[in-house]
């Protein structure tokens, strides 16, 4: 059996050697075209003329493409049909794509791009969420308000009640391979793509309707990305459509991949936050009332915004019960590139911010932050529900973060802090633990359904294929083993194919972490119906179908046992059909967000982490010191893969509340458009001390083998590296430390010295 | 215009090149070798690091014309004779040490780099001389493990799992 096993990732062997192809690596016909786009020099403006002569005589230069050109609807966006491919007129945002050019490499289209004489009249920009308040920037005309129960009595009657703010930055997803894309004419106006993207179906869409053709007119493939993190989910479709409308201009094979600098530029990032909070508990120590007002900075145009910003509101609670709650969230848009999904999708933001009430809370009380959480955990006995009125079922963080905190000596080494801090007058020590209790589903209900095909051919070979896409996370892997296991055949018999929506249609993006539950199951509703078909073929001689059994690489009915191979053999002959189609839809989930109320998660994911940490007053400079993880995957499906997620989920939680750190200009300009001046965690960045663990216990829903996503959800651990180094900022005198994130050295500094002042 | 002939992974490759020609350029289109990945177009993320003459060199670094006559050696060179994964490449695949793969050739060249200059690390150490290899997936945790693991170490008291 597969199921369960620490296999390795399908494409190591060829990721080892090199061989794993991804779209820069794909051979392509000598004629094959390069693009670049030429990119707007200002935040904000009209475009009063553009001379693009030295553009189209530059060396190289075959077609220069402007907004006028294009064939069909000038339109990238997943939704709201707000961001023209090319600038029509007005620019958005510092790097807005305003023409594109064809040229026969690479190098000669970017060179070319820069000859161009683009006059833009500059507009006040809206580039901060304080510019964007002034002038009630709103998506949606204004804010949106979701509340349980009555919070200013209550309020009103609390016995302690703090308030505060948190500064919270973006991230740049950072993927190692850059956003890419090539587009191959076909006979009959058809357009095949092979593209680095989460999301192959929406470039299907939107491609078709930049060529204005039917979606069956265009076929998207994506086998392989060189990371994602939500970073691909809508952010390839610009390249894609490039790609198809510059193959569409010129007949032939167009490719485009942005320079890593243009990439940082151009594309959104995680929405960076601002959380003013007002919480209240009683004598016990209890929540009575928290208050949020979550300011959202979208950028220019709306992208994922409003679903990236609900999913923060629906994690303002994380772990804790909070009778009277009112949650307001503000949307704003500015003059900046607009910022997108990227792995937790708001729920980080969000959960960030009660996390900040709970240990701002607990420094007030004077209590051990870890207890004062406990107290306010959702019960586990009888389900609480959350502020959108879904119950808390399966609840396991109280045994969870107690197992944590006893195997990693929480107590003991909080103690042992302390002493050292009062002997250390420079370094001081600080530790954290922070609960993750995220939310699994798309929140737009329909999104929660996936297609796949499985055909095993007559020699017993079989192919898997389904919606999902591979981004490093395992998910091929991971299906691949639940088919293997089903069939009761060995892996090597499974080929893993790639994404293509000429095969599976009408699929949602691989995000939310929904990879593995949602394709798992489509693929096993597959490989059943062809199990079936076969065991009703040999179930003969007073056999029932459901009887015959698939495992050990044979097939046994009654008396009769058949190699797999040879059952296939035999059902083939007897023209019986080995191809099917499987499809899933993730049931009990219902959702109203005008409200705020429904049952949004078909489950939730929980997992804890302690964190602890040294910093140097007297330059900021921290470290994290060791780093303690008991994570919940459910039943897993592959433990290596999914130890692997939570390591790189908590590295990556923790760079962004760190060391990454976006920086515009007053004039909307992005700084930090590069490796040397962002600074994501590098390898001697890692805890020295790393201990992953993953809880015992299973899914309480029936999902695939009753495991749990895991996509996300470790993300979220790296808060308590943000935490620890408030809590080591705390040691420096009585006050709060008000840090906010990315709590860079520069930021640790500024935070002890007020802490150490007010001593 | 300049002709260069190299050797890239024992085979001669020669190429006509600008000037500006970077050598991963040359080894991606003029040889063929895709395994060297372009991350972050200027030297810092280390996914197209390659061997010039046994040195670990980032090849979006160096000019084409630079590596006239050297001896390069790509991911591809890595296998054993007969095909076969050698013991870095074979550590990285059974300690996970990858997820999306784009930054494992690097990590593969520059870890071989290491260990032939110091072939029993410390962790320290390797951490240390992975600093300029970027991974976005990993954690790097399992890196690490597969390094040493890979140097004839011990790794089942490296953490995790």
């Amino acid at each position: 059996m597969s199921m369960g096993k620490p296999l390795p990732h399908d494409s190591a062997p060829m990721h080892v050697t090199g061989a794993a192809r991804y779209i820069d690596d794909i051979p392509v016909p000598a004629d094959c075209l390069h693009l670049a786009f030429g990119l707007s020099h200002v935040a904000r403006g009209v475009i009063s003329s553009m001379d693009l002569t030295a553009v189209r005589t530059a060396p190289g230069v075959v077609r220069v493409i402007t907004a006028a050109d294009l064939p069909g609807v000038n339109d990238i966006s997943s939704a709201a049909h707000d961001e023209p491919l090319l600038a029509p007129g007005e620019v958005h945002y510092h790097g807005q794509p305003i023409f594109l050019v064809v040229a026969t490499s690479h190098r000669l289209a970017r060179e070319a791009a820069a000859k161009a004489e683009v006059v833009i009249d500059p507009k006040p920009a809206i580039l901060t969420i304080d510019d964007a308040v002034a002038v009630r920037s709103y998506f949606e005309g204004g804010p949106l308000t979701w509340k349980r129960g009555d919070v200013d009595p209550a309020m009103a009657k609390a016995d302690t009640i703090i308030e505060g703010k948190i500064e919270i930055g973006g991230q740049e997803h950072f993927y190692l391979e850059g956003q890419i894309s090539l587009a191959s004419p076909q006979d009959n106006g058809d357009m095949v793509l092979a593209t680095s993207t989460q999301h192959p179906t929406e470039i299907q869409h939107k491609v078709a309707e930049a060529l204005g053709t039917p979606f069956h007119a265009v076929r998207v493939e994506t086998r392989r990305m060189g990371g994602g993190f939500g970073g691909k989910e809508s952010q390839g479709n610009a390249l894609a459509i490039a790609c198809a409308v510059a193959a569409h201009l010129t007949g032939k094979p167009c490719k485009m991949r942005y320079d890593r600098d243009d990439d940082m530029i151009i594309t959104g990032k995680r929405h960076d936050f601002r959380i003013a909070y007002k919480a209240g508990v009683d004598a016990k120590g209890k929540l009575v009332a928290v208050e949020f007002d979550q300011y959202v900075r979208c950028g220019w145009s709306q992208d994922l915004s409003l679903p990236v910003a609900d999913r923060a509101m629906l994690h303002a609670d994380n772990a804790y019960f909070i009778p009277n709650i009112r949650i307001t969230s503000h949307r704003m848009k500015t003059n900046t590139c607009s910022a997108t999904a990227f792995r937790g999708f708001g729920g980080p933001q969000g959960m960030v911010g009660i996390e900040r009430v709970m240990d701002h809370m607990a420094h007030r009380l004077g209590m051990d932050p870890l207890e004062f959480r406990q107290a306010n955990f959702y019960k586990k006995s009888k389900p609480q529900e959350t502020p959108y009125g879904q119950p808390v079922k399966g609840f396991i963080l109280p045994d969870l973060v107690r197992q944590l905190a006893d195997t990693a000596n929480y107590k003991t080494r909080r103690d042992a802090i302390r002493t050292w801090n009062e002997k250390s007058p420079i370094l001081k020590k600080g530790i954290a633990l922070t609960p993750v209790k995220f939310g699994i589903s798309f929140t737009l209900t329909h999104l929660n359904q996936a297609g796949a095909l499985v055909n095993v051919y007559a020699d017993g070979s079989v192919t898997i294929n389904h919606g999902g896409t591979e981004m490093g996370q395992g998910l091929f892997q991971k299906v691949a083993q639940v088919a293997a296991g089903e069939f009761g055949i060995d892996m090597g018999r499974v080929r893993i194919t790639a994404t293509d929506t000429g095969k599976v249609p009408n699929t949602s993006a691989t995000a939310a972490s929904s990879g593995s539950d949602l394709n798992g199951m489509a693929v096993k509703n597959a490989v059943d119906q062809i199990k079936d078909r076969i065991a009703r073929f040999l179930a003969v001689d007073g056999v029932k179908p459901k009887d015959v059994l698939f495992a050990d690489g044979k097939v046994t009915a009654g008396n009769t046992v058949l190699s797999f191979e040879e059952a296939a053999k035999m059902a083939h002959e007897n023209r019986i059909s080995l191809s099917a189609t499987g499809f899933y839809a993730t049931p009990d989930i219902s959702w109203d967000r005008t409200i705020g109320k429904g049952h949004p998660f078909y489950y939730f994911a929980h997992g804890a982490a302690i964190t602890e940490v040294v910093i140097d007053t007297l330059t900021g400079e921290n470290k994290i010191l060791r780093v303690d993880i008991l994570h919940d995957v459910g039943q897993s499906l592959n433990p290596a893969v999914d130890v692997g997620q939570i390591e790189g989920g908590f590295v990556q939680g923790a760079g962004w509340l760190t060391t990454e750190e976006l920086v515009w200009d007053d004039k909307g300009v992005l700084r930090t458009h590069a490796p040397s001046t962002y600074k994501i965690p590098a390898c001697s960045d890692r805890p020295d001390v790393f201990n992953v663990a993953l809880w015992n216990g299973e899914n309480h829903v029936p999902t695939i083998y009753r495991s749990k996503a895991v996509g996300e959800p470790p993300l979220m651990l790296g808060i308590s590296a943000l935490m620890a180094l408030s809590d080591a900022v705390g040691a420096c005198g009585e006050a709060y430390p008000n840090l906010s994130a990315p709590a860079t050295p520069e930021r640790v500094y500024m935070a002890a010295k007020k802490v150490g002042a007010k001593r | 215009m300049t002709n260069v002939t190299m050797t890239i992974n024992g085979r001669s490759v020669s190429g006509t090149v600008e000037g500006r020609t970077l050598l991963s350029t040359f080894i991606r289109e003029t040889a063929g070798a895709t395994g060297t990945h372009v991350g972050c177009d200027t030297a810092q993320c280390g996914a197209c690091t390659v061997h010039v003459n046994g040195a670990s060199v980032k090849s979006c670094n160096m000019f084409a014309m630079e590596a006239d006559g050297a001896d390069v050696t790509t991911i591809e060179g890595m296998a054993n004779a007969d095909g076969s994964l050698g013991t870095i490449q074979q550590a990285f695949q059974d300690h996970h040490g990858l997820q999306c793969g784009f930054c494992t050739p690097g990590m593969v060249m520059t870890a071989a780099a290491l260990l032939k200059e110091n072939p029993t690390p410390t962790e320290g150490e390797v951490r240390e001389y992975l600093s300029g290899n970027l991974c976005r997936c990993t954690g790097y945790h399992n890196i690490v493990k597969a390094i040493m693991a890979a140097s004839g170490q011990d790794v089942s008291s490296i953490a995790a799992e």
